[in-house]
């Protein structure tokens, strides 16, 4: 299984699209390494700075409809080669939700409260995903301390515990 | 209980239940193009898994990006070439043959009632016209269906939506489907089945039907679909003759897979089209749509008329309806791209190229190009377009390029305009 814990990244938007966060022009690679340094190129958000703001992070906290447009798994891969490995949302459009779990990643649907509250840590929080108990607990850098507890579908876990779909369904089908 | 069609399809391909929420399905038909699938090859080859399910049931197209503009397309598209020789998949599409995959696959018959159908790629909804179960998926879902033929989703949920009333003339397809996104908005479809029914739609050709389903993804819909009928069989009819006597035979089949009566929709709503002006987006969303008389007068650099929503023979004539003896704005850079190669020999036929080439429009081949900002017609920073395609996320014909969403009359009348007007003027 990857890695779910790290510090989060906050995306203050809703609707942040596939071409946001990995632009067509990119998907003639062959290679997911290849997409590394484009991540989130076009996004444009007041005070996001793709360059800089990414160091460091493992998980994206954002708001609904994440991940919405193009089919491309691209825009889960250029997250996958970068060691973001989790997103949080209040909701996410349905392919780009199915591609973190066919990869073996997690896409976690919180309410709005849930989010607001990862929010309101502030951009220094860590994040740490704790399958077993389904509860994220995330923590600033002044000791404010939250848990939020998750649900995730049985066949959904099964994904993330196989490594991903292809190999689940490989072993099964 | 009655079913609604998605779950009628569903309980025909059940393949597995891994949780109470997922289900397994048989795919009938895996699509596939340049862009996504090259990928799901390499990593299959790199795994040894380098095998299809059944090459039958496999289709392929090299549509996007077409004849490749630079090495690494090119190098997609032999990927793409290779693997199809290789597994002996005989419909391959290749330059002379190739089309938008979406136009493309249903003229060629491949799409039926009652199928289900995957491919690497969102508008996949479209093939739900046909009253299949038709869902764009991505790389893993895609390697997955190439090598066992299956795929999972969750348990189908449908909303019904009801078009009544009448379209006015220069009132299309494109126009009730930008409107619908309108008022459900980018996600409102979400995880949902999006099942067009009612006058307007049983009245709609299989190209209009096909507009509307195309955008089901723009509201988030897992799939657009449609009840098939006598114009399904109609359309079908060169490739189902030999399995039905007569057409009437075939719609009379076509019947076990339309929703019952009594079937359970998560929401239903009517669409009472009589009053409808042409659409068109304003912003970066396909949910940011006005009346087309909001926007007049915002000037355009180019008018791209094509792609998977709107470059088949039905939008070419109707778009030609108002080029006819026109010549486009000097300052507007007119580009058609039809869908299929069949289209646009249809389009010559009829002399409807003749009329965009006289108008001043430039003609290119069938592909995708432009509609995803790749060729054939990318704009540069600031540049405005108006476009019959189906997707105006910021940067997507072209960094810092802008695009209006509009049905192939509005793009039309813009042209000539040199700016965005309601094409009823020109009619
Ligand atoms: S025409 Fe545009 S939307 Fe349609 S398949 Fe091609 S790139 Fe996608």
């Amino acid at each position: 299984m990857k890695e779910f814990s790290g510090q989060a990244l906050f995306l203050d938007r809703n609707d942040i699209n596939t071409d946001e966060i990995i632009p067509a022009k990119y998907l003639t690679e062959n290679s997911k390494e290849a997409l590394k340094p484009h991540i989130l190129e076009d996004l444009h958000l007041e005070g996001f700075d793709a360059g800089k703001d990414l160091a460091g992070k493992n998980i994206i906290v954002t708001k609904s409809n994440f991940g919405c447009g193009s089919s491309r798994e691209h825009a889960v891969w250029v997250f996958e080669v970068n060691d973001i490995n989790v997103v949080i949302a209040e909701s996410f459009a349905r392919i780009f939700r199915q591609n973190m779990f066919n990869c073996g990643m997690l896409a976690i649907e919180l309410n709005k409260e849930g989010i607001n509250s990862l929010f309101a840590l502030g951009n220094d929080a860590v994040v740490r995903v704790d399958l077993q108990q389904n509860q994220i607990t995330a923590e600033n850098s002044e000791g404010e301390k939250k848990d939020i507890p998750f649900e995730l579908n049985s066949f959904d876990r099964e994904l993330v515990q196989a490594g991903g779909w292809l190999a689940y369904a490989d072993k099964k089908y | 209980m009655g079913k609604t069609i998605a779950e009628k399809i569903f309980t025909a391909h059940l393949k597995d239940t891994p949780s109470s929420a997922n289900v397994v399905l048989d795919i009938d038909v895996v699509l596939c193009h340049e862009i996504t699938t090259p990928i799901a090859i390499n990593d299959l080859i790199a795994k040894d898994m380098d095998r299809v399910f059944d090459p039958d049931k496999i289709k392929a197209v090299i549509d996007h990006v077409t004849p490749a503009k630079d090495s690494k397309t090119a190098t997609q598209g032999k990927t793409l070439r290779d693997w199809a020789r290789r597994h002996n998949i005989k419909d391959f599409f290749d330059i002379g043959s190739n089309g938008v995959c979406h136009a493309l696959f249903p003229e060629k018959g491949f799409i039926r009632p009652g199928y289900t159908v995957i491919m690497g790629d969102s508008h996949t909804c479209t093939h739900g016209a046909f009253g299949a179960f038709a869902a764009g998926v991505g790389t893993t879902d895609l390697e997955v269906g190439i090598l066992k033929g299956v795929c999972s989703f969750r348990e189908p949920k449908t909303m019904k939506i009801n078009v009544t009333g009448s379209l006015t003339d220069g009132v299309s397809a494109k126009d009730v489907i930008l409107n619908i996104i309108k008022q459900l908005t980018v996600n409102g479809a979400t995880d949902m089945v999006m099942e067009f029914a009612g006058p307007v739609v049983d009245q709609m050709s299989m190209e209009s039907r096909m507009t509307l389903c195309n955008m089901a993804i723009e509201a988030g819909g897992t799939s657009g679909i449609c009840m098939p009928d006598r114009v399904t069989a109609e359309y079908l009819w060169p490739f189902i003759q030999n399995s039905y006597a007569t057409i009437d035979e075939a719609i009379e089949d076509f019947r076990k897979w339309h929703s019952d009566p009594e079937a359970n929709y998560t929401s239903e709503m009517t669409f009472d089209v009589t009053n409808l002006k042409p659409q068109v987006t304003y912003g970066y969303k396909p949910d940011e749509v006005k009346d087309i008389t909001e926007m007049e007068g915002t000037t355009v650099d180019q008018v791209y008329i094509g792609s998977c929503t709107n470059g088949r023979i039905e939008d070419l004539r109707e778009a030609s309806r108002i080029l006819r003896n026109r010549k486009i704005a000097p300052t507007v850079r007119g580009v058609l791209s039809p869908a299929t190669p069949a289209i646009y020999s249809k389009a010559l036929e009829e002399g409807i190229i003749k009329i965009f080439m006289d108008a001043g429009f430039c003609v290119t081949n069938p592909t995708c190009g432009a509609c995803l900002g790749m060729s054939n017609g990318v704009l540069a920073e600031g540049e405005v377009c108006a476009s019959t395609t189906n997707r105006n996320f910021n940067g997507r014909m072209g960094k810092g390029g802008m695009l209006h969403l509009m049905s192939p009359l509005s793009a039309a009348a813009a042209a000539v305009a040199g700016h965005i007007t309601d094409p009823g003027k020109y009619l």
